[in-house]
């Protein structure tokens, strides 16, 4: 994945609350056996009618959507299902941060394992950015701090390993392979733990 | 030591590494159960690493999301809806070919649904930790288990190592006193907690559902109630193991035997949180005020008892559930008309649900204005279903009798819900276009939904069957 340090860019906001999976990536784009261009199915039946037409008036299909990497959406983004699809899908149309006031917790550990980072915010200072839609923003994952234009500063918390992961574009499987020791002895204590039971 | 919760104890017994100020704990997983939907990029991991699958013997894998339903055509060639469909099935196939993993594909008499087949085979038990690329392996908790969904990335950790990286979550009891009336049953239940705490409510926590209510479901009830803990947003929901969790589990294909199943009933016995233990929420719901539910809206939290109105106009949220529905804000839902109606899926496609959608068919038939499809959640259930003679009445009244698989549930095999037709379904998820684009959904118990199926519109299923609502004292 992508290393992710800081960020300046466009907002595009979202204000519904509780967008599911099912919004950010219908069932129907995720027969696919590769994340290749699952980009182009996000928010399809948002963007687009039965006939595949754009839709008017929907924000994701205005040209400044495509060049807005920060997604600020309404309370509880990203609640349903645990396709890391959505995710993806979100990368792919070319975000890269996603700040709600919720943000659901499947969705949260699928962004950062892919490279997006969630960015959840107190409701007010949530609100101040839902009122930012086309302005710009920094998002300084090192300082942990969001920056509006007019030089506001809204601290965020993130757990410490996922920052380092994200920071240095490296997933965990690394680090998993590195507990092979740990793990073994594990299994041996609890299959002997469970044979002895079971003798 | 403190008191523990039975979340505490299962968290505790799997740390391979307790989590620290900088590090995640690691967590270790006992069950990987695997589907073709959100596998392939996980097995790829393990290709492009040169690595095995570390417990070949820990992991399990159907063919549940893109099967087809219907039967095979005349040359015995399965009738899957894109060409995609069957090359991700295949690649499924070779994945568990190449990687040595167990695969109940087509030709296993126990293939399903991977949450019904789980517990069906014994493979799910209390005590253990499970997960699978899907967010209601919730379900397994009923089992006493420690059981939630991961994305595609982590799939391939466990496939890898057995193991994720977790923070551990924060802990809810929700205590239902009393018992439930007749005609409400545990997807009503589920149904109106997720009203109260809301589709957020549980965000950051692990459920443990309690209370006189809980104890007086079946096995399969309480599966239906732990499925939809992540339509409140919590990862997990779990239900402490009991004499029925033990009978339910005696002589499954994959349970211990003899003896050793002795054993282990008494260790899975003690799984249960220790008096005086203390939860981070604790949540009372009265079993007693809960009646036969739907949902009116796009998504679970969004729910009324079947008499009630359906809210009036006037937020943005409700407009747009409104509108999307074709439903009028302050009306009653009673009454409105019904397309489709979907028996089946991981929350209510088990033979005890597909009984209870039976019994109100007997001798009626389906409305004619409507269709009616009954999905089996797996094998198991479709044999039995058939040894009882339930797909004669569920054909007798005019319905579909399906071979089993997800379906309608998330429409990505065919089974789907025309645009702006309204079903009654007794699946997990009435968000927009979950059913199919401009698709409706009113989520319901087997119950509701085969009494609307009757009726072509919906009604209270109290009234059908003769189960009358309990009087206010
Ligand atoms: S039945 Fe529905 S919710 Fe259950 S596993 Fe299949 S698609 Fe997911």
């Amino acid at each position: 994945m992508d290393a992710f340090t800081t960020l300046t860019g466009r907002v595009l906001v979202l204000p519904e609350k509780n967008i599911d999976t099912d919004q950010i990536i219908p069932a129907r784009f995720l027969t696919a056996t590769s994340f290749d261009g699952i980009g182009e199915g996000a928010f399809a039946d948002w963007r687009f009618d039965a006939e595949g037409n754009p839709l008017d008036g929907c924000v994701l299909n205005e040209p400044r959507a495509a060049d807005s990497p920060v997604l600020v959406a309404g309370h509880n983004f990203g609640c349903g299902s645990s396709r890391e699809h959505a995710p993806r899908a979100l990368l792919g149309f070319g975000f890269r941060v996603v700040i709600s006031s919720e943000i659901a917790d499947i969705f949260r550990s699928n962004s950062q394992n892919v490279g997006l980072l969630p960015v959840v915010l107190p409701e007010e200072q949530h609100l101040a950015l839902m009122a930012m839609d086309g302005e710009e923003l920094t998002v300084n994952l090192e300082a942990c701090e969001v920056r509006t234009s007019t030089g506001e500063r809204y601290p965020f918390e993130i757990d410490g390993f996922a920052r380092h992961c994200l920071l240095e574009g490296m997933d965990r499987l690394d680090f998993l392979l590195s507990q092979e020791q740990h793990i073994t002895n594990y299994e041996e204590h609890h299959e002997r733990q469970d044979s002895a039971a079971a003798g | 030591m403190a008191p523990r919760t039975l979340f505490d104890k299962l968290w505790d017994a799997h740390l391979v590494q307790a989590e620290t100020g900088d590090l995640p704990a690691v967590l270790y997983i006992d069950l990987h159960l695997v589907h073709e939907v959100t596998s392939p990029q996980g097995f790829d991991t393990l290709r492009a690493r040169g690595l095995p699958v570390r417990r070949a013997d820990r992991t399990l894998a159907t063919l549940d999301h893109s099967t087809p339903t219907t039967p095979p055509d005349e040359n015995g060639e399965r009738r899957y809806y894109t060409p995609q469909a069957r090359s991700q099935v295949e690649q499924l196939e070779r994945n568990c070919a190449e990687f040595g993993v167990r695969l109940e594909g087509w030709d296993s008499a126990q293939r399903g649904i991977v949450h019904v087949m789980g517990p069906e085979i014994g493979a799910t038990q209390p005590g253990m930790t499970v997960v699978c690329g899907d967010s209601h392996t919730a379900t397994h908790g009923a089992f006493g288990a420690l059981a939630f969904g991961i994305g595609t990335t982590e799939v391939g950790y466990v496939l890898a190592t057995q193991c994720l990286m977790q923070r551990k979550p924060r802990s809810m009891r929700i205590t239902v006193n009393g018992r439930l009336g007749p005609g409400v049953g545990a997807k009503d239940l589920i149904l109106h907690i997720i009203h109260a705490i809301g589709v957020g409510g549980g965000t950051g926590h692990v459920i443990e559902y309690a209370g006189e209510a809980i104890e007086a479901l079946s096995m399969e009830q309480r599966m239906t109630v732990c499925n939809m803990t992540i339509e409140a947003g919590a990862r997990a929901g779990m239900i402490a193991p009991d004499e029925k969790t033990v009978e339910y589990l005696r002589g499954r294909p994959l349970s211990p035997e003899g003896r050793a199943f002795d054993r282990a009933a008494a260790r899975w016995m003690a799984l249960r949180s220790d008096a005086g233990a203390r939860f981070d929420q604790e949540v009372a719901i009265d079993a007693a005020d809960i009646a036969p539910t739907l949902t009116w809206g796009i998504d679970p939290g969004m729910s009324v008892p079947v008499t009630a109105t359906v809210p009036a106009a006037g937020s943005a949220g409700v407009d747009r559930a409104l509108a999307y529905m074709g439903l009028e804000g302050g009306k009653p839902l009673l009454g409105h008309p019904v397309d489709i109606v979907f028996v089946g899926s991981c929350t209510n496609g088990r033979i005890s649900d597909l009984r209870e959608a039976a019994e109100v068919l007997r001798d009626r038939t389906v409305s004619g204005g409507t269709r009616m499809l009954v999905v089996p959640g797996s094998e198991a259930v479709r044999r039995q279903a058939e040894a009882e003679g339930l797909h004669e009445v569920f054909l007798a009244a005019g319905a579909e009798w399906r071979e089993p698989g997800c379906s309608m549930c998330l429409a990505m095999n065919g089974d789907l819900v025309p645009s702006g037709q309204t079903a009654v379904s007794t699946s997990n998820r009435n968000f927009e276009g979950r059913q199919g684009p401009g698709a409706r959904t009113l989520l319901a118990s087997p119950l509701t939904a085969a009494a609307c199926a009757v009726a072509g519109k919906v009604i209270d299923p109290r009234g059908l069957t003769g189960a009358t609502p309990r009087e206010a004292a």
